[in-house]
C-alpha cells in the first residue's frame, strides 16, 4: 500500500506547482475574458466582428500553414537521409540540426537581420554581383517571416520524421524492387504511407507552434504579417486592455489544444513514457 | 540487380544535395554573425574589412549590459535548481506509478513545452501584477520554472528508462534503506540524465524571451529583455558580439555532456 502511493508522493510537489503557477493563471484568464467589465461574450463578439482581428487571425492560420509547408518539404529528404545513415555519419549530421536549436531564439532571429537587411549581407552582395540594381526588399516582409520561421521550427520536423524512419524496415523497400516495381514506385507505395505518421506529428507540431510565433514576425515581418501573439502583446502591455487581450488569448489556446488532441490521436504524448525494452 | 540504377542513383545526388543546403540554411546564418561581431566598422558588415574587438569592449564596459546579464544568471541558476528538485522525482513518480489519470498528469507537466509561450506569459504577468512579482528576479524564476520543469522531466525519464530497477531492489535486500540506496546506486546512474535535464533547464531560462518581457518590468531586465528592446531599435552590433557569445555556450552545452558521456563509458 505504501509502496503503491510513493510514485504520487514524489509527483505531487511539480504538479502542485504546476497547479499554482501554471493552471490558476490561464484558469484566470479565461475567467477574465468572460466576466470583465460584466459578464458575457463581448470581447469574442469582438473578436469575430472587426475585420481587423479576422485578418490578423487569418494572416496567422496563413503563415503557420506555409511555414509548415515549407518545413516538411525541405525536412523530408533531410530525415529520410539521416535514417539511411550510419550511427557515426547521423550523429553528427544530427547534431548539425540541433546546434540552431540549441542557439536563442532572439540571436537566431538578429542573424537573420542582418543578413536580409536593405544595406545586409545578401542584398549587398547581389548588389556587387550586379544580379540586382537595388536592394531586395527582404527584412520586413512575409519572405522575411517565412525564412526566420522555418530556420526555427525545421530542427522539430526533422525529428518528427527522423524518429518515425529510423523504425522503417527498408527491406521493404529492397522486397518491392525486387519484385519489379521502380525505385519511385516502391517509395510512394511503401516508403511514403509508412513514413505518415512522422509527417502528421511533425506538422502538427510545427503549426501548433508556428500559430503562437511573436519574436520573430515582430523582428522579421512587417505590418501585413502581425501575428496573434503580437496582437495580445499590444493588447495588454501598450492599450492595457487586459480582458481583450485574455479573449484573444483564448482563442489561441483553443487553437493549440485543438491541434494538441489531433496530436495526441494520431501520435500518443505517452509514447513517452514506454519502455524501450 | 541488373536493371537500370541510373535513376536511382541521381536521386541519391539530389538526395545529398538537398540535404547539404538545408544543413547550411541552418548553420551558416548563426556562424555568420561571428566573424561580423569582430568587424572594426561602424556598422556591421560581411566580411570585416578589419578586425577589432570594440563590441566586446562595449559590451563588458556597459554597466547596463553587465547588469542584464548578472540577473540573467541568476534567474537561470535559481531556476535550473528549483525545476530539477521538482523534476526528478516527477519523472520518478510518473515512470514507476500505475495509477489512474497518469497520462493526465503526464500531459500536465508537458504543457507548458506546446502551449505557446504568449498565453503562459500573459496569464503569469495578470496574476503576478496583482501580488507584486512583476519586476522581480523572484517572478522570473518562479515563471521560468514552468517552462524548464517538462525539460527536466523529459531528461530524467529518458535515462530511467534505461535504468534497471533490480539494481535498486538487491541493494534494499542486502539492508540498505530507501534514501542509501538513492544515494548510493540510483543517483549515480541517472546522474547523465539529471545533469542533461539541469543544463537544458537553464538554457531554457537564460535565452527566454517573451516571459521576461511582460515579467522583467523596469527592475529585473534579463540579457534577452535588454537585446529586445535593442533590437526593436536598431542593429546595434554590440547584439553580435553578445550572440557570440551565446552561440559559443550554446555549442558547448551541447558538446560538454556528450564528451563526459564518452569518458564515462566503460
Amino acid at each position: 500500500m505504501r509502496a503503491a502511493r510513493r510514485p504520487l508522493l514524489a509527483l505531487a510537489p511539480a504538479v502542485l506547482y504546476l497547479l499554482v503557477m501554471f493552471v490558476i493563471p490561464i484558469v484566470v484568464v479565461l475567467a477574465m475574458s468572460v466576466t470583465a467589465p460584466h459578464v458575457g461574450l463581448q470581447h469574442y463578439a469582438r473578436i469575430v466582428t472587426a475585420p481587423v482581428y479576422l485578418r490578423v487571425f487569418s494572416a496567422t492560420v496563413q503563415i503557420a500553414l506555409g511555414v509548415t509547408l515549407v518545413s516538411l518539404g525541405l525536412a523530408y529528404p533531410l530525415a529520410y537521409l539521416l535514417s539511411t545513415l550510419a550511427p557515426r555519419a547521423s550523429i553528427v549530421l544530427l547534431g548539425l540540426v540541433i546546434l540552431p536549436w540549441f542557439t536563442s531564439l532572439l540571436v537566431r532571429s538578429f542573424a537573420w537581420m542582418v543578413l536580409l537587411g536593405q544595406n545586409g549581407v545578401i542584398n549587398r552582395a547581389l548588389l556587387s554581383v550586379g544580379v540586382i540594381g537595388k536592394p531586395l526588399p527582404l527584412l520586413y516582409s512575409a519572405f522575411g517571416v517565412y525564412v526566420g520561421m522555418v530556420h526555427i521550427l525545421l530542427p522539430y520536423m526533422v525529428l518528427a520524421l527522423y524518429s518515425v524512419m529510423r523504425g522503417i524496415d527498408r527491406g521493404l523497400l529492397q522486397a518491392a524492387q525486387s519484385s519489379g516495381a521502380p525505385p519511385w514506385r516502391a517509395f510512394v507505395h511503401v516508403y511514403l504511407p509508412l513514413s505518415l505518421p512522422g509527417v502528421t506529428a511533425g506538422s502538427l507540431l510545427v503549426f501548433v507552434m508556428a500559430t503562437g510565433f511573436y519574436v520573430t514576425p515582430a523582428l522579421l515581418g512587417g505590418p501585413h504579417q502581425t501575428m496573434i501573439a503580437q496582437l495580445i502583446t499590444s493588447e495588454i502591455n501598450e492599450a492595457v486592455n487586459w480582458e481583450f487581450g485574455a479573449a484573444l488569448s483564448t482563442v489561441l489556446l483553443l487553437v493549440t489544444l485543438a491541434g494538441l488532441a489531433a496530436f495526441n490521436r494520431f501520435l500518443g504524448a505517452d509514447r513517452l513514457l514506454a519502455r524501450d525494452a | 540487380m541488373t536493371y537500370d540504377r541510373s535513376p536511382w542513383r541521381w536521386g541519391k545526388v539530389a538526395l545529398y544535395v538537398w540535404s547539404a543546403a538545408v544543413v547550411v540554411f541552418l548553420i551558416v546564418p548563426i556562424l555568420i554573425i561571428i566573424p561580423m561581431s569582430f568587424g572594426s566598422a561602424l556598422s556591421l558588415e560581411f566580411p570585416p574589412r578589419s578586425l577589432s574587438l570594440q563590441w566586446y569592449v562595449k559590451y563588458f564596459t556597459t554597466p547596463a549590459w553587465l547588469r542584464a546579464t548578472a540577473t540573467s544568471f541568476e534567474v537561470a541558476v535559481g531556476t535550473t535548481f528549483l525545476a530539477t528538485s521538482l523534476g526528478t522525482p516527477a519523472a520518478f513518480g510518473l515512470l514507476r506509478g500505475r495509477f489512474r489519470g497518469r497520462d493526465l498528469l503526464l500531459a500536465l507537466i508537458l504543457s507548458p513545452l506546446i502551449i505557446p509561450g504568449i498565453v503562459v506569459a500573459v496569464a503569469i504577468y495578470l496574476v503576478f501584477a496583482r501580488v507584486h512579482l512583476v519586476g522581480s528576479p523572484l517572478g522570473l524564476v518562479l515563471a521560468h520554472t514552468v517552462l524548464a520543469l517538462p525539460l527536466v522531466v523529459i531528461n530524467v525519464t529518458a535515462t530511467l528508462k534505461g535504468f534497471d530497477a533490480s539494481v535498486e531492489r538487491a541493494a534494499m535486500s542486502l539492508g540498505a534503506g530507501p534514501i542509501r540506496t538513492f544515494r548510493h546506486i540510483t543517483f549515480p546512474l541517472i546522474r547523465p540524465g539529471i545533469i542533461a535535464g539541469a543544463l537544458f533547464a537553464f538554457m531554457a531560462s537564460f535565452d527566454e524571451v517573451i516571459v521576461a518581457i511582460f515579467l522583467s518590468g523596469r527592475t529585473a531586465t534579463t540579457l534577452p529583455k535588454r537585446m529586445w528592446d535593442s533590437v526593436l531599435l536598431e542593429t546595434d552590433p554590440t547584439i553580435a558580439a553578445i550572440s557570440t557569445m551565446l552561440i559559443i555556450l550554446a555549442m558547448a552545452v551541447l558538446v560538454l555532456p556528450t564528451l563526459r558521456r564518452g569518458r564515462g563509458a566503460v
